[in-house]
């Protein structure tokens, strides 16, 4: 039933959230760098900051032009709705701390984005909450790490960088026989690879940053809730079945039967520890979404062809993505990742750490740099840079290798990248000899 | 709250407020595979201004106990039960959609039973009758996701909705399509997408029902309503002592689509 009351995937990209502007017919979405919005009467301002009426009161909480983006979000997510967040961290921690106080536990894959490793296994230690990591692809340790108070699984699409692809199905079926929701960090896939709610996950973060943005601009997160968990059925979520005493009493479960955990967030988390985003990065990532169709496609076919370079040159002995058989998630991405895996992966040249250092100097398209998800082909060298203090050993301990390097592939002629690292991976033997 | 009405308990949305009997009361009923939250924003706004309100759902239906109805003429009877459970002698009914029907043949028996108790009867994207074709029928029990989707297309008339009822940032598509599915599975004995839609095709009770409304009936439609489109409420307005009618520009989910026209109507409608 395609067409306007259906519409597809493209068409969403373009049109969710937005309509021409109905005081100056705009096109395209305002940006609204306002505070505050004037209260229409006494009797409205109350009722705004009771929920009994909906719009904005001030851009912490909601903004007009954020409210877009996060209507595209949960759009192209299949979710039903979304809040926008300063960074892809804040997202995850908007999330985790609307779910559970001090004394709750998480259960994690331990391919994570090294930013959000830390921030369980250090920081939010700190304040009580603990996680154990698990193998993504061990399903016998997900299940065999959930305690009685084990509150949420945590897991990203595709782990960075070494590309496990995360089987939510499976996984998410674990959480549920215990109560227990997933949250997935999609930011390497973005909803165009792969729609984690089709799947079973419950939430769906992302740093906008990368692929939504895709322009390497502007720092920006985004949560979705799929409204699918059940959150009274559960019994371990008093923070969203029981009345909130920071909020009205309000039973955020009572009031909205699919919509709590977005309720409890917006109105404590955007309210109480203020990661909001602002109104311009929101705009810009919203003009980033209008071409994440085309460019995630041309992303997939660049990747393809530099994965399929590498993987046949002398000079590199593995290739982590899954596109080729010998990557353990392989049929897992055939399964879950038709369109693609992504491309951010990693390869290892032959070689010593100075021959890896001399590869990455010697790339002239591809930037060096710590990104991923920009329209701009990307590099980094993890020996040399986040991991340099460690000893070859550990970095082997550590799925790392002294010529290990990561890639996030961009939108250039595909001939030109090829072309570099032919290059680069040249300058790099003669170093070596 | 939960009442006790007709052996189950009866859940019922308050608007965060406890019921009190020196209030006048607001009963609202929600159409098939919905529950209350598709009235929060409504329900909460009256709530704190004046009014009791008790947005039911529907036995069988998410909170509430006991066999779904499978007629309006049964779920009639249930919200009359629900009148005199709670000793309230002064109700305006609300319904959308199925609940429409339910309100409009609860206002009519009650009339005969207890004149003057009904004082507002409001009729919210309603139709007669309320035909659902054979084929969504079948689909429903066949493939209840498959109809889900397509009942939330045709319920649905814009792609850009204002703040709604999870505020700004609700994308009404997903939360609607969410809510059916768990309606839809907090009744694993019977199916209340079945017996809802059979309980709306199968009404023939409008035309006996509306002349015998003594009191003021607000209609309010969907403008690009593909569900229940104005032209098929004329049949009702035009049996209607009292006919107040108010278009709005949404789609069959106005409630959520236009959830300021429709309080505004509300407010306007009912004067305790």
């Amino acid at each position: 039933m395609a067409g306007y009351s259906d519409p597809g995937f493209d068409t969403l990209a373009l049109h969710a959230g937005a309509a021409p502007d109905p005081s100056t017919g705009a096109r395209a979405v305002p940006i609204h760098l306002t505070t505050s919005f004037v209260f229409e009467s006494t009797d409205q301002a109350a009722a705004l900051f009771n929920l009994e009426r909906p719009g904005h009161v001030y851009s912490r909480i909601s903004n007009p032009t954020n409210a877009v983006l996060e209507q595209r979000v949960a759009a192209l997510e299949g979710g039903i709705g979304a809040i926008t967040t300063s960074s892809g961290q804040a997202a995850l921690h908007l999330a985790i701390a609307t779910l559970m106080g001090a004394g709750s536990h998480i259960v994690a894959s331990s391919a994570l984005y090294g930013g959000s490793h830390n921030l369980l296994h250090y920081t939010l230690s700190r304040f009580g909450i603990s996680t154990t990591f698990v193998k993504p692809g061990d399903l016998d340790a997900w299940k065999a790490a959930i305690r009685p108070n084990t509150k949420l699984f945590f897991g990203e699409t595709v782990g960075n960088p070494g590309m496990d692809v995360l089987d939510i199905e499976a996984i998410s079926g674990i959480a549920h026989a215990a109560g227990v929701p997933l949250l997935v960090d999609s930011t390497l896939t973005s909803p165009w690879l792969i729609k984690p709610f089709d799947h079973g996950a419950d939430l769906v973060y992302h740093s906008a940053t990368k692929f939504l943005s895709g322009h390497g601009t502007v720092v920006g997160g985004v949560v979705v809730d799929g409204g699918s968990f059940d959150w009274d059925k559960s019994g371990k979520f008093a923070e969203l079945s029981q009345a909130y005493e920071g909020f009205h009493n309000m039973v955020f479960s009572e009031e909205s039967t699919v919509g709590a955990f977005l309720l409890r967030a917006r109105r404590e988390g955007l309210r109480d520890f203020g990661a909001c985003m602002s109104p311009h990065t929101a705009w810009l990532i919203l003009q980033g979404i209008e071409t994440l169709p085309l460019r995630m496609a041309r992303h997939m076919e660049n990747t393809a062809k530099v994965v399929e370079f590498l993987a046949a040159h002398p000079m590199v002995s593995r290739v982590g993505h899954p596109l080729l058989e010998s990557h353990p998630s392989h049929a897992l991405a055939q399964k879950l990742l038709p369109r693609g895996a992504g491309s951010v992966f990693s390869f290892d040249i032959r070689g010593s750490r100075a021959q890896g250092q001399k590869f990455i100097e010697a790339l002239k398209v591809f930037s060096h740099l710590a990104n991923v998800g920009d329209c701009r082909s990307l590099v980094i060298h993890p020996a040399s840079t986040t991991h340099f203090r460690m000893t070859d050993e550990a970095l082997v301990a550590s799925g790392i290798g002294p010529g290990t390097i990561r890639l996030s592939i961009g939108l250039e002629d595909p001939a030109d990248l090829i072309d570099d690292l032919k290059k680069a991976l040249k300058a790099a033997e003669k170093a070596g000899s | 709250m939960k009442i006790s009405v007709q052996g189950h308990l009866l859940y019922a949305y308050t608007g965060g407020k406890p019921f009190n009997p020196a209030q006048p009361t607001a009963v609202f009923i929600h159409g098939v595979l919905n529950d209350h939250s598709v009235w929060i924003l409504q329900t909460r706004y009256f709530a704190h201004h004046g009014w009791n309100v008790l947005a039911v759902d529907l036995p069988g239906h998410c909170k509430s106990e006991g066999p779904p109805p499978q007629s309006a003429e049964e779920a009639a009877d249930t919200v009359i039960a629900l009148l005199d459970a709670l000793k309230i002698d002064k109700a305006a009914l609300i319904g959308h959609s199925f609940g429409s029907l339910i309100a409009l043949e609860a206002a009519a028996r009650d009339a005969v039973t207890h004149p003057g108790r009904v004082s507002h009867l409001v009729l919210v994207g309603t139709a007669y009758p309320m035909r659902v074709s054979p084929a969504l029928l079948d689909l429903s029990v066949s493939a209840p996701f498959k109809a889900i989707d397509m009942v939330n297309s045709f319920s649905h008339s814009t792609l850009a909705p204002p703040p709604s009822a999870l505020g700004p940032g609700t994308w009404l598509y997903g939360g609607s399509k969410a809510l059916m599915r768990r309606v839809l599975a907090s009744n694993p004995q019977s199916n209340v997408f079945y017996t809802g839609f059979k309980a709306c095709d199968s009404y023939k009770g409008g035309e006996a029902a509306m002349p015998k409304v003594a009191c003021p009936t607000l209609f309010v439609l969907g403008s690009a309503d593909q569900m229940t489109p104005p032209k098929a409420a004329q049949s009702l307005i035009d049996l209607c002592g009292k006919p107040t009618v108010v278009k709005l520009p949404a789609g069959h989910s106005l409630m959520t689509e236009a959830p300021e026209g429709v309080l505004q109507s509300l407010k306007d409608f009912l004067k305790p």
